[in-house]
């Protein structure tokens, strides 16, 4: 053994689960123990970003003389057992090693964005540089003009990953055209880390695990436009990614891959990092522009485009956190490898967050055109508790629904389009038979309508009334041509808002009913297929399986259930304030839930 | 030029100008209520929204400049109908308490349900509702009123240069109000008040005063400064109960707090309508010629007594350029001395 490394995963996922106090564990367990005398020199300990199953954290990797082990639910006090065992006895320990489920959630991603996420510390740049890192950069500065760079992205087909899909290198291209005169000639790039979706951590684990990627990414966006200033667009509650990126910043600086004169090679660039205030909105471009520019975020009309008129109303790109992290990988290992995943119109990966009812939730990179099963079952390794599938929420609150009849589909950004959802930032819910449909269109537009800036008046009334409309179906108060009105509302608030968040927060609603229409149908008539909406159910006991046991009795917070000791008892429906207690902590399964 | 055309009709327009603009030109009516002329182009209300061949969907002309042959079309039935929702949108979160608005009969919104018919509404939900009041002493603020077009926001800023007022909130809480609600401290200019298209700004002390549709207007000069603004009085029986100004004038339409709402004096008891003459410490009622009389006989006296530069007259900005060159003539032919000067110097 001449050389040991240990990495703990130590996004925030990991760190949540207590990745700080693993990886001082170690560090002490290491100093105390008799480690042997020639290890010392070679040993190192590292944070890591995220590898994408945060479900199993702390993941921590053991690495002797480059052979990895892999290790699942890590907590400080079972490492001084691992130092032990595996790193002085040399026997990993193995009831504690990631198991089968590990390996397959892994088996059939392809990471691109994500590959050295997970693997190298993000706080140290050497790491990044260690793997390759500044090499595009390098590259870009030492061989090509910025006409080359935009041709190489055109011709990788990469395209947006922030939800719209549009070419990168069309848009670097058009702003590499407009020539500003030349007391204005100032451009800009900007990366939209404003990362919104419920459920979507994608942008946030980049940053986290990788974020010389991203500084690459702008720097050669930058020689490419010819911007000279760029800004990232950072959600302030994302304090670990923030924190990362500044110091990745710094490190870069110093290194000169931003600032003055680039590797001398006469082009300055710089990033200043912008904190978002927790607007979803803000995550629309134009919105976004007005937030830095210090004004109240809210969208105005295209055109013109930012690409004409952007930031302080000069030319400017933006791009998301993902297509960014896509250039270096691009520039380096070229076009052709890159448009060799993916499908005719949809190149490369996509990063994904799967989450839901499956049983391996997380972070996971996969070639466009990947079927939607392979997602679900090879990567998520199913439905939990072996339920069975109702369908899959893509696109969070801008998407739609894909039921289990289409899990052959393509996943791309057009064979999506075309069963009317989205591909979009990259949210993915799995939902299963207990779920039900008209709940979670209602859980989407409740966020949309909060999050809508009170601009326009489709979006800041129609949202509402959509959101008053299923709420009363869901309390068994729907009138009967109320699936018509969501239907017609729905499409006219599609229709006449001004930006994406109006333009597409009807989707959850009009998918639910096109796939799932029966649901809402049984809500009218007072019913709730997947025993969820609150308001339609009745709980009572049936008497030949109760025990008289008392449970239900104890469980109840309302006081609403009777009966003696071994005798059937009773719920008087008046006082029952439907929680359900009774009906989870009933052994016999003698409360019924209709 | 740019060759655009619009429901069949042609017309050439220099470029950057909106769809909006071009079919006013050509008389063509397209529905507004965020729209102001003097304002940047704002697009919340979504009722001008027209078809343009080649884009899949509705745009706003008050947006969308014009493009060489563009062809638009500013009214189909799904254009239509949408502009219909739109407004329904807004009437189900409108108090439609016309009946006893300050603004009925004068009112955009008003207008808009009476072209679109719109009695039921299929929207119908919970409505905004505000207890608070404003406790300025100038503007009725009936923020329940408000349609969020944004008018008020923008011509504080970009005309007047204040930013008294901004959007807070999000979605349907969504609010225009001064920073932390406070009550409204500003220069008071009302600026505001004559760009609302709704009863949510008025003046309040024009309420309960007059319908617009019964009130005489007057045209006339602003006496409180040598800018001499355009105003105009409305007059309901037989006394001025708000002042405005026309956008076609000089100063566009632009007011502030004195021309706009310093009109009481008009009718106020206290005003002197008659000179008063000093006799033996006290203020009595003259006429005019006893008035004029004595104060020739004083000038005479003192200029006698100790010379022409003993006397100084100092004329005011409320006067007319008329008046005010006739004065310094007095002052200078007359009495002889170059001692004159104005307030508006100071």
């Amino acid at each position: 053994m001449n050389n040991l490394e240990i990495k703990v995963c130590m996004g925030t996922g990991g760190i949540a689960a207590g990745g700080t106090d693993v990886l001082s564990a170690f560090d002490s367990a290491l100093k105390e123990r008799s480690i042997p005398a020639e290890l010392q020199m070679g040993c190192s300990m590292h944070k890591v970003g995220c590898r994408g199953l945060c479900a199993k954290d702390v993941l921590v990797d053991v690495l002797i003389d480059d052979s990895r082990t892999t290790y699942q639910y890590i907590k400080p006090e079972m490492v001084q057992r691992i130092v032990d065992e595996h790193i002085v006895g040399g026997n990993p320990v193995s009831e504690w090693l990631v198991k089968e489920d590990y390996h397959n959630f892994h088996e059939k991603q392809i990471k691109v964005v994500l590959s050295d996420c997970g693997n190298i510390d993000p706080e140290d740049i050497n790491s990044y540089i260690s793997v390759g890192g500044y090499k595009a950069t390098e590259k870009v500065f030492a061989t090509m003009k910025p006409e080359d760079v935009i041709a190489e992205i055109k011709k990788s087909g990469l395209r947006g990953r922030g939800g719209a899909g549009f070419p990168t290198g069309v848009k670097w291209e058009a702003c590499r055209g407009v020539q500003p005169n030349l007391q204005m000639g100032q451009k800009y790039i900007i990366c939209n880390a404003d990362e919104g979706d419920p459920g979507a951590f994608m942008d946030r684990a980049v940053i986290e695990g990788n974020p010389h990627a991203v500084i690459e990414g702008m720097v050669i966006g930058a020689y490419a436009i010819g911007a000279s200033k760029g800004y990232v667009y950072i959600r302030a509650e994302y304090p670990l990614a923030v924190e990362r990126l500044k110091l990745a910043i710094a490190a870069a600086r110093e290194r000169r891959f931003i600032g003055k004169n680039i590797l001398d090679s006469g082009f300055d660039f710089d990033i200043k990092i912008k904190l978002g205030a927790g607007a979803f909105v803000c995550g629309e471009e134009t919105a976004l522009i007005a937030s830095i520019e210090g004004q109240r975020g809210m969208p105005r009309a295209k055109p013109p485009f930012p690409v004409y008129q952007g930031l302080w109303g000069k030319p400017t790109v933006i791009n998301n956190v993902e297509t960014l992290a896509n250039i270096p990988y691009i520039i380096v290992k070229g076009a052709d490898w890159f448009s060799s995943y993916g499908t005719e119109k949809s190149k490369g990966t996509k990063v994904f967050a799967l989450t839901g009812k499956v049983k391996n939730t997380g972070l996971i990179e996969v070639p466009m055109g990947i079927t939607l099963k392979e997602i679900i079952y090879d990567i998520g390794g199913g439905i939990e508790n072996d339920k069975k599938l109702k369908a899959v929420q893509t696109g969070g609150p801008s998407g739609g629904c894909i039921t289990p009849d289409m899990l052959d589909i393509n996943v791309d950004y057009e064979s999506l389009a075309k069963v009317g959802s989205i591909v979009g930032s990259g949210g993915m819910i799995v939902l299963d038979e207990d779920d039900c449909m008209v709940n979670v269109a209602k859980y989407f537009l409740s966020f949309t309508q909060a999050e809508s800036c009170g601009k326009c008046v489709p979006c800041r009334i129609g949202t509402k009334r959509l959101l008053e409309i299923l709420n009363r179906i869901t309390k068994g108060k729907g009138k009967e041509d109320d699936i018509e009105l969501l239907l017609k509302l729905g499409s006219d608030v599609k229709s006449a808002s001004l930006c994406g968040l109006g333009q597409t927060a009807p989707n959850p609603v009009l998918s639910t009913i096109k796939y799932f229409r029966e649901e809402y149908e049984a809500h009218l008539q007072g019913k709730c297929p997947a025993k969820v909406c609150r308001d339609l159910l009745t709980y009572s006991i049936i008497e030949e399986f109760c025990k008289g046991c008392g449970a239900c009795l104890r469980a109840c917070p309302a006081g609403a259930i009777t009966g003696e000791k071994k005798q059937p008892h009773k719920i008087a429906p008046e006082i029952c304030v439907k929680c359900g207690a009774c009906f989870d902590v009933c052994k016999f399964k003698a409360v019924g839930r209709e | 030029m740019l060759k655009v055309t619009i429901d069949g009709k042609t017309i050439e327009v220099p470029a950057g100008t909106t769809v909006l603009d071009a079919a006013k030109m050509l008389d063509i009516p397209i529905p507004t209520l965020c729209h102001h002329p003097k304002l940047t182009p704002f697009g919340g209300c979504r009722l001008c929204i027209v078809e343009i061949k080649g884009i899949p969907r509705p745009v706003t002309s008050c947006t969308t400049p014009v493009s060489d042959n563009m062809e638009v079309t500013t009214s189909t039935p799904q254009i239509e109908d949408l502009r219909k929702t739109v407004l329904e949108l807004i009437l189900s979160d409108h108090p439609n308490d016309c009946m006893v608005c300050e603004k009925a009969g004068d009112c955009t919104l008003q207008e808009l349900a009476y072209f679109y018919g719109i009695r039921e509404n299929r929207f119908a939900g919970e409505r905004r509702i505000y207890t608070k009041k404003d406790g300025n002493p100038f503007l009725e603020r009936d923020m329940e009123k408000c349609i969020l077009c944004g008018r008020c926001v923008k011509v504080c800023d970009e005309v007047q240069g204040v930013g008294a007022i901004d959007f807070t909130y999000r979605g349907f809480k969504s609010k225009i109000c001064p920073p932390y609600e406070k009550d409204l401290d500003c220069e008071f200019c009302g600026q505001c008040v004559a760009v609302c298209p709704t009863g949510a700004l008025t003046g309040k002390q024009w309420a309960h005063k007059g319908r617009q549709k019964d009130i005489k207007e007057i045209d006339t000069i602003c006496p409180y400064c040598g800018t001499g603004c355009n105003i105009t009085l409305h007059v309901s029986r037989n006394e001025v109960i708000r002042v405005t100004s026309k956008e076609d004038t000089w100063n566009e339409g632009w007011l502030c707090v004195k021309g706009r709402f310093g009109y009481k004096f008009i009718n106020s008891p206290d005003r002197l309508k008659k000179p008063l003459i000093k006799k033996n410490g006290k203020f009595e009622e003259a006429s005019w010629d006893e008035a004029l009389d004595y104060i020739a006989t004083r000038l005479n006296e003192i200029k006698a007594k100790h010379g022409a530069d003993a006397i100084g007259g100092l004329s005011s900005a409320r006067c007319t350029n008329e008046e005010n060159y006739l004065f310094q003539k007095l002052i200078r032919a007359a009495i002889g001395t170059n001692n004159i000067d104005h307030c508006a110097r100071l």
